[in-house]
């Protein structure tokens, strides 16, 4: 297997199944933080439960109030566990860094190639190289 | 800042800020004249917890700073019909960001206000549909900032250098071309399904669209622009002939060639609406004014319900500046004569404050369209201005010959 190259931009730590979401998801207006669900009608996914998964999609996307529901989201034990994202987005990236501060929240955010989805678990460790891997 | 000889608030703010720089590709920061947040509507206890630490510990935003909407209408708080709880922690978090010396626009069309940027100006703004609005329209140079790091701009004074603040970040690399009938371009409703489509089809590139003239004025481009920053993440894009820094395609482009064009014509605008409209059934309501309805629009709206009277609830969303023009210039009262409830300081796809949700919602809004079903869950047609005023007086949704 090649080592790929990923980008911390939230350190952390996480594990959970993988969820690729093709489109971009805004998080506000595309993601209830109450049930942790998509609920972005326009969405491929709409109604997947992202609680708990590592979620990969290409970027971010829509409104710029999804730093708070993700923030939100992480107070509330509904977020994804953490994200890979194929560019960055500062919009996620300060939602989580608030959490982070003010709840003590983990949300590890990298930046790099999106994995093939699949079954089984997968680890985000910042700690360590490569940071992304799949235990089955 | 860093060490805390501004004050802790600051110290917290600048923390943030440079965490975050990474994420924005910049290894320095510019100063700004100006802030816009869109920190202050309450999405749950998060969003309160973060603006009171800061708050308290007593920071105060360095530049001239604007407040987006908010949950609640404080002028008419009556029409909030969610719960008071809620009520309460969204009256708390406006407070919070009045206390760090923000001005109490409550508007998601900072851009409307008496002052506002000028060419060329580094700002830092949150709201999406105002982002697209300063860097396309303006030509005022801010990145999409989300919540949270906005108040940590406007504390600082200070924003990452890079993307939309650099000439590099402003050319466009992505032709989205235009062609339709000539008299569509009179078609109030041809802005938003463009940027429904424009949205769709850019991602976070910057795009140059041709094939319209100056009848996309101001208006028309708030509409584009807040579709398109609903569908996709654009926070800018150029109209050759019409924008500040796009008199010529090449000049958009930063003289190369935009790497793909993507041609719009009928169907896909039709099809834009197809995907935008949910559900079919009676009329229970029209919205109007998301983004903010501009006092030209109000002009028009007034003229259209002059001596008509609506059989549904009609809110048209407005900023309470743009109201205190309105009122002076005696457009206030043919609209509330109609029947129409006017909202400010918040919007209606984001609170409770709609009666009834059982039928379907006429908008004029490709951005209100794309999230009110989500948000507030209703279905949603759309319509001109003409259309929402003729819907809501037969009682019944009405539109024009289909394009």
């Amino acid at each position: 297997m090649t080592e790929l190259e990923y980008e911390v931009l939230v350190p952390g730590q996480a594990e959970g199944a993988l969820i690729v979401l093709e489109e971009p998801l805004s998080f506000w207006g595309g993601f209830d933080a109450e049930t942790g669900r998509i609920i972005d009608n326009n969405h491929s996914r709409m109604g997947t439960k992202l609680t708990g998964s590592i979620v990969a999609m290409p970027h971010g996307r829509g409104s710029s109030s999804s730093s708070s529901v993700l923030a939100e989201a992480l107070r509330r034990g509904t977020a994804p566990a953490g994200f890979i994202l194929g560019e960055p987005d500062p919009i996620l990236v300060i939602g989580a860094l608030v959490a982070q501060r003010l709840y003590q929240a983990s949300c590890p955010i990298l930046v790099g190639p999106i994995p093939v989805e699949g079954a089984g678990t997968w680890v985000i460790d910042c700690d360590k190289s490569p940071p992304v891997t799949k235990i089955d | 800042m860093l060490n805390g000889e501004a004050g802790p608030g600051a110290q917290m703010a600048m923390e943030l800020l440079t965490a975050a720089a990474p994420a924005a590709r910049a290894t320095e920061l510019i100063d700004i004249v100006g802030a816009h947040i869109d920190g202050c509507l309450y999405h749950g206890v998060a969003g309160l917890d973060f603006a009171r630490d800061l708050a308290e510990r007593g920071a105060r935003a360095a530049v001239p700073t604007t407040l987006n909407v908010s949950s609640i209408d404080l002028i008419h708080p009556d029409l909030y019909r969610g719960p008071e709880e809620e009520a309460r922690a969204a009256r708390e978090l406006m407070d919070a960001y009045v206390t760090m010396g923000c001005s109490p626009t409550w508007t998601c069309a900072p851009y409307q206000l008496a002052v506002r940027p000028r060419f060329g100006d580094q700002v830092a703004w949150g709201e999406s549909n105002a982002i697209v609005f300063a860097n396309s329209v303006l030509g005022a140079r801010t990145n999409r900032y989300g919540d949270f790091l906005d108040i940590c701009c406007a504390i600082t004074g200070r924003a990452p250098a890079s993307g939309l603040h650099t000439d590099e970040g402003r050319r466009a690399t992505f032709h989205l071309a235009v062609r339709v009938p000539d008299r569509l371009l009179d078609e109030e409703l041809l802005y938003p399904l463009l940027g429904h489509v424009l949205g769709q089809e850019a991602g976070t590139e910057v795009a140059v669209i041709s094939g319209l003239d100056g009848r996309a004025d101001e208006d028309r481009l708030k509409s584009l622009g807040a579709a398109a920053a609903s569908s996709g993440a654009v926070a800018m894009f150029h109209v050759v002939g019409v924008t500040p820094e796009a008199t010529t395609l090449e000049e958009a482009a930063g003289g190369k060639d935009p790497l793909r064009t993507v041609v719009v014509d009928v169907d896909r605008l039709n099809s834009a609406r197809k995907s935008l409209e949910v559900g079919s059934g009676d009329l229970t309501a029209v919205s109007v004014g998301t983004p903010h309805i501009s006092i030209r629009e109000l002009e028009t709206l007034a003229g259209l319900v002059t001596g008509a009277r609506s059989k549904v609830p009609f809110y048209v969303n407005v900023g309470r500046d743009v109201l205190d023009e309105a009122s002076s210039q005696q457009l206030v009262e043919p609209i509330t004569k109609f029947g129409a409830t006017l909202v400010t300081d918040t919007c209606t796809y984001i609170t409770p404050i709609m009666e009834d949700l059982s039928g379907v919602v006429m908008t004029n809004s490709g951005k209100w369209a794309y999230y009110a079903p989500g948000n507030i869950g209703v279905q949603v047609v759309m319509g001109s201005l003409g259309e929402c005023v003729q819907s809501a007086v037969s009682g019944q949704v009405v539109r024009g010959e289909p394009w």
